[in-house]
């Protein structure tokens, strides 16, 4: 039967499983969006800008491990697309994001809205097409979700002219797949993980480190296992937050730039580092030398140019964390590391790191805490970028998997408003809650529509501090406190936004209004904003300055004046 | 230090455009890339020759082989390979000194393949010093034009895993 190439798009996508697309139409897609129309099956979610289209459809990947779709128009659609794309390529999250692109004959005339999407993107992506022909639709969709959702998981954008929309051809949806230069390493190494089981036997000191890999390939209960078995402690990366529960007696917590100082502590004394699907990210490392200099390094990682890439492996073993751990287990010996274990305690007990200051002020640190403890550590939490990101990572209980969603490698400010409306539409029964800042809240508001419309029940928690939280706090300790374009002195009445979009509004000034302020939140049907005026020139802590290691720590704010001197 | 590095590619739009960004954007320098068809249709064999130590040797491999549209990556140790690179070298010439360029083109067993009344292109392979050590004697009649292809290299019969 001969199908338009507008049909072949959404009969690919439902063989392909997707129910869910977050979009906005255009001139180049509206053959697209007109057969749309007849495919109830798939939902369409109509968002306000691309960007949030992309961002939606990463939360919703995360949440499902399903490849997550996006749609927009040539040029203007397609480039708004591009921040989204680079977070889950940074992130490593499968989304297949579908562009409409000018007519062929058009194509390198500076035709209207024409932009060279696969030569933006190219960077940007894990791999992208530009589809010639009406008849190669069906097989480089299902391509692109293959390359997208397996191996290390990436962005794959797919650009389809409208004349190649519209186009009719024989449908036929491939059975195989024939990707020869696409390499993905199915089996472990049994070699390397037998040299790792005789490095976990003989360590002393060992931590493992878990990052966003360890979440991917959904390797919770054997992370568990191996911590267990082996009695290590467990260190989770940003990234890694809720692949390990946090008040789990093995949880150390998140290392680096602003991780608590016993966990980087900890990583100094290190005799072995077992990480599992991380990529010793700079903010993690800070200064390599410093970093864990007496320690050996196991690397488990599906992405062979990860290992070596920033730090000196002994024995790096590629493959899927979950398939890896589950040869690996069996291998070893229960052990127990009681010295290690009490001496973590003691660097706990010495440097606490999270302790939140006895004040009537309304302290972000405090109302994360509160959250935490209302939502009994079971909420998703999704964030934006800056100063709340981290108070959300420090001081949020994770009870569960894949609970956590950040823009951790780009760090896109305004993920946390659309990428909560994705994760709460792959998962309607869950808690979501949305922490932003005053400032990345304004840049992709505008999706509160789509959240209203849509009837998605996020709970946006707004940590107002009229700043650009974050860069203030740089400028504060490093350029003197010359503040320099940080002020937001006219942020919106977010409260009166609410009410603007339909949706209830509360603000909280007050730290006896917190808990109420919440739990009106979750006993309430529909999104929520809460508006909390919190402590303006609150400061995260710990801190390591860029560039320099757990040697330079700033723990807290009060020997701060002293650390700076000494450097 | 310079490594050879031989990669098998999908011949289509877009590819060597793949290749040139991973490369441009993770700061590794290409010293010279030939690109041409393979023996197999559909597929292109490329000779990279890359500076860096060992580190980024084996990061511009592991790069490489994750793009899709690369089929196999080897990099080539030095004396295990046959390597050529070719080069057409415009030279100015006048009545006086064609016989004494001529005597050192027939020394390299390079060619004449071109001769007009004020010039001659000289036409040379082999491996790079030969190619440099030509030109650098060449240099003092005046070198109007040189062209150069870039290493291609390919692992000797001998070396070959069966």
């Amino acid at each position: 039967m001969k199908l338009t190439g507008s049909q072949m798009v959404c009969e690919s996508l439902l063989r392909e499983g997707v129910d869910t697309i977050f979009g906005i139409p255009g001139g180049a897609t509206l053959p697209l969006y007109d057969a749309l129309a007849e495919y109830t099956q798939l939902r369409h979610i109509l968002c306000r800008h691309e960007e949030g289209a992309a961002m939606a459809a990463d939360g919703y990947a995360r949440v499902t491990g399903n490849v997550g779709v996006c749609t927009a128009t040539s040029g203007p659609g397609a480039t708004n697309l591009v921040t989204g794309i680079a977070s889950a390529q940074m992130d490593s999250v499968p989304i297949v994001a579908i562009t409409g692109q000018v007519p062929r004959e058009g194509i390198g005339k500076d035709f209207f809205q024409e932009t060279d999407v696969t030569g933006v993107t190219l960077p940007v992506t894990k791999h992208n097409f530009l589809v010639m022909e009406t008849k190669d639709i069906p097989r480089v969709i299902k391509e692109a979700f293959h390359i997208a959702n397996t191996g290390r998981p990436g962005p794959v954008l797919v650009d389809i002219p409208k004349d190649v929309l519209t186009g009719k051809a024989e449908f036929f949806y491939p059975d195989e797949i024939s990707l020869p230069g696409y390499k993905i390493n199915l089996e472990a190494d049994l070699v390397q993980i037998k040299k790792a089981v005789k490095l976990i036997k003989e360590a002393k000191r060992p931590l493992i480190l878990a990052g966003h890999g360890a979440i991917i390939s959904r390797a919770y209960d054997e992370l568990r296992e191996l911590a267990e078995k082996a009695e290590i402690p467990v260190i989770t990366t940003l990234l890694g937050l809720s692949s390990f529960p946090t008040k789990h007696f093995l949880n150390v917590g998140m290392p680096g730039m602003h991780g608590v100082a016993y966990a980087s502590k900890a990583i100094y004394e290190a005799d072995l580092l077992i990480s599992l699907g991380m990529r010793f990210d700079d903010r993690v490392t800070g200064r390599i030398s410093d970093f864990s200099p007496n320690s050996k390094v196991i690397h488990i990682d599906i992405d062979p140019s990860e290992i070596g890439k920033n730090v000196k492996t002994n024995v790096g073993i590629i493959g899927d964390v979950k398939k890896v751990l589950r040869v690996l287990l069996p291998l070893l010996n229960g052990q127990s590391h009681p010295n290690w274990i009490e001496r973590i305690e003691q660097l706990r007990r010495e440097h606490p790191s999270l302790r939140i200051r006895n004040t009537e002020k309304l302290l972000p640190q405090f109302i994360m805490s509160e959250l935490s403890t209302i939502t009994e550590g079971k909420a998703i939490v999704c964030t934006g970028v800056g100063q709340h990101q981290m108070w959300a990572a420090q001081y949020y209980q994770f009870d569960g998997p894949n609970q956590w969603l950040t823009s951790g490698g780009l760090g896109a400010m305004g993920y946390e408003v659309p990428a909560a409306i994705g994760a709460k539409i792959a998962a309607p029964d869950r808690q979501v809650w949305s922490i932003a800042g005053d400032g990345g809240f304004q840049m992709t508001m505008c999706e509160l529509a789509t959240a209203m419309e849509n009837k998605v029940a996020v709970k946006y928690a707004i940590f107002n501090n009229n700043y650009l939280g974050m860069v203030r706090q740089w400028q504060e300790i490093f350029y003197e406190k010359r503040y320099s374009g940080v002020a937001y002195q006219n942020n919106p009445d977010f409260v009166k936004l609410a009410e603007a979009y339909g949706m209830l509004g509360i603000r909280v000034t007050e730290k006896n209004q917190v808990v109420p302020a919440i739990e009106q939140a979750n006993e309430t049907d529909g999104p929520v904003i809460l508006d909390f005026m919190v402590q303006d020139e609150e400061n995260v802590y710990p801190m390591i300055p860029s560039g320099q290691s757990v040697k330079e720590l700033i723990e807290e704010p009060s020997n701060l004046e002293e650390k700076i001197k000494r450097k | 230090m310079n490594r050879t590095i031989v990669a098998l590619v999908e011949d289509k739009p877009g590819v060597l455009n793949r290749i040139a960004s991973m490369f441009r954007r993770r700061g590794f320098n290409i010293a010279s890339l030939a690109v041409g068809h393979s023996e197999k249709i559909g597929y292109s064999r490329m000779t990279f020759v890359v500076e860096g130590d060992e580190f980024t040797i084996d990061q511009v491999t592991k790069q490489l082989n994750s793009l899709i549209d690369v089929i196999t990556v080897s990099e080539l140790e030095d004396n295990k390979i046959v390597a050529r690179e070719l080069a057409i070298i415009k030279v100015a010439t006048t009545k006086a000194n064609r016989a004494e360029i001529m005597q050192l083109v027939e020394i390299f067993r390079a060619n004449i393949v071109d001769v007009s009344s004020n010039s001659i292109i000289v036409e040379v392979t082999g491996e790079e010093d030969k190619i440099e050590s030509l030109c650098s004697l060449l240099k003092p009649f005046g070198i109007k034009e040189i062209m150069r292809t870039g290493r291609v290299a390919m692992l000797r019969g001998i070396h070959e895993k069966s």
